[in-house]
């Protein structure tokens, strides 16, 4: 979240060479396969790629088919869900509002916590419950960095299609359910906070 | 306190401005959209950094380029009214001043409230204000900043006329009461006269003119600034014999012009100067410059009637205002001939 805001308040207001760049980057998740994600987070995440390698050093641990593995993906994956709620809400700040709590003797900090945030405050929230959402509801990344280790990298997505691959339908209706209600109630906080702002 | 400006800028918006501001003085700056005047006032309260120059607040330097000297906002003490007014839309009126002052003091933000004339508002968001009270909220948030200069940029023109007349009315009232030095940014000529002490006129970032606003707007000292000011009546013409030449007629000019014998130049008067030839009594002011015109348009507008006239056999026209008693008192119809005087000493010559 700290990540997704200071990136959004970066694209929202500073000019910057590469600026585009940055965006796409941001975006792309958004828009790739989500296997086409997975094998790339394999090839670069994995126990022969140079990051791997550190990372198991380190931790000694692999972050491929782990829960750690998981998070790191989880945060990319679900990132411009983070970032584009978040964006728009500081794009609708005004450039004097900001200026004007300067003037009034605010630091940039002070005028971030008193000003920014209250004012971005549906986005900011938009954001974080999107993100949620869609990372309790990921499968393809999931399945291609995480794997299916139970109570290690098994989400409910692929808890209900392995029920369903073994044919125990109650079981993968209930889940479903849930999800649906989840999912449901998420949308109406989303359009709520929207509403609101 | 007083407030010195030189500063300069080459890229984007190309600034060459230099003037004072005294303490509980009022310099309008004025010029055309997109000049740099909102820039200018940018620059002084550090929300943009020109390239080069400085700016001082009586002793304090708050920019100073060739010193690599540049105060952040935050510490420049600036009252600043946006154009927008910029309110915060999350805070209520009192937490708007409240946010303001360095110490917080609910009576003295009360205060501030009751001088823009907004008590009994403090528990109201800024979206429940009309125009006039916002920019009205706009003001007493720059006050309770206690600032060392007061900007204000364009602050009526997100208000409609009937409330800016009431609200530069109150605004001139309070700059009476304040002793800091206070800039206006406006492209309204009639607010900056209204309220300035001196104008700054402004043209492609570079100040052209600054005096009392009476001086700017009958003595321009170019064309540039004659049409920037809005003069109606400007023409070009020559000298010859101490005599203006212009449009088939000579017009007596008075002595101190004759050093620009035989020059091109330009020239204006104000169409208030303009001396109507009443039809019952000749006086002597009619034999000056005297000029038969026909009268083509009339247009009655706040209180004044503006007269457009074309020479006799000219295409040549000239504006004058009159007070409507005097239009009614001769009896004017369009399509009629009448005599007019253009007098010598408002004929104000320009070099071309």
């Amino acid at each position: 979240m700290v990540l997704a805001l200071s990136v959004a308040r970066l694209l929202a207001w500073r000019q910057f060479v590469g600026k585009g760049v940055v965006e796409a980057i941001v975006t792309l998740p958004l828009v790739l396969p989500p296997t086409v994600l997975g094998y790339f987070f394999l090839q670069f995440l994995g126990r022969q790629s140079i990051v791997g390698q550190f990372y198991e050093t380190w931790f000694d641990e692999s972050l491929v088919f782990s829960f750690s593995g998981l998070v790191v993906v989880s945060v990319v994956y679900s990132f411009p869900f983070a970032v584009q709620p978040m964006l728009r809400a500081f794009e609708a700040i005004p450039q004097s509002t900001r200026e004007a709590a300067w003037c009034c003797g605010l630091s940039p900090w002070q005028t971030f916590w008193k000003i920014e945030l209250p004012l971005a405050r549906s986005g900011v929230l938009s954001g974080m419950v999107l993100s949620f959402a869609h990372t309790v509801g990921e499968f393809g990344v999931v399945l291609m960095v995480g794997g299916n280790i139970p109570d290690e990298t098994k989400t409910i997505s692929i808890a209900i299609f392995d029920k369903v691959q073994a044919f125990d339908e109650a079981a993968a209706n209930q889940m479903a359910l849930v999800m649906l209600i989840f999912a449901f109630v998420l949308i109406s906080v989303v359009n709520l906070l929207a509403r609101q702002r | 306190m007083a407030l010195r400006i030189n500063i300069q800028q080459w890229q984007t918006i190309p600034i060459d401005a230099q003037f004072q501001c005294a303490a509980g003085e009022v310099v309008a700056i004025v010029g055309p959209s997109g000049t740099g005047k909102s820039t200018l006032l940018r620059c002084i309260a550090g929300l943009y950094q020109p390239d080069a120059g400085f700016i001082y607040c009586d002793d304090e330097c708050w920019l100073d380029k060739s010193q690599g000297i540049h105060l952040s906002p935050q510490l420049r003490q600036v009252g600043f009214v946006f154009q927008d007014f910029a309110l915060f839309p999350h805070k209520t009126v009192l937490d708007n001043v409240l946010i303001a002052m360095a110490t917080i003091d609910k009576a003295q933000a009360l205060r501030y409230l009751e001088q823009v004339h907004l008590n009994g508002l403090e528990t109201r968001l800024p979206a429940t204000l009309s125009g006039g009270q916002k920019q009205r909220l706009a003001i007493a948030r720059a006050l309770a900043r206690q600032p060392k200069v007061l900007l204000l940029d364009e602050p009526f023109s997100a208000v409609d006329q009937v409330t800016r007349r009431k609200l530069r009315l109150e605004m001139q009232q309070l700059t009476r009461q304040l002793n800091l030095p206070i800039i206006l940014v406006t492209h309204d000529l009639d607010e900056a006269c209204f309220l300035a002490d001196k104008m700054i006129v402004l043209h492609k970032g570079k100040t052209l003119q600054q005096g009392s606003p009476q001086q700017v707007l009958q003595f321009p000292q170019n064309s540039t600034v004659a049409k920037l000011v809005d003069v109606r009546n400007l023409f070009t013409g020559v000298i010859e014999d101490g005599q203006l030449l212009w449009s088939g007629q000579s017009l007596t000019i008075l002595p101190s012009f004759e050093i620009l014998e035989n020059q091109f130049i330009h020239w204006c008067i104000r169409p208030t100067d303009i001396l109507l030839h009443s039809r019952r009594r000749v006086s002597n002011g009619d034999k000056e410059n005297a000029l038969t015109v026909r009268l083509i348009e009339m247009m009655a507008v706040g209180g004044i009637v503006t007269l457009i006239v074309q020479l006799i056999n000219q295409q040549t026209q000239l504006q004058m205002d009159l007070p409507p008693h005097v239009v009614e008192r001769n009896q004017l119809r369009i399509g009629e001939t009448l005599n007019i005087s253009l007098l010598s000493k408002a004929i104000h010559l320009m070099v071309v």
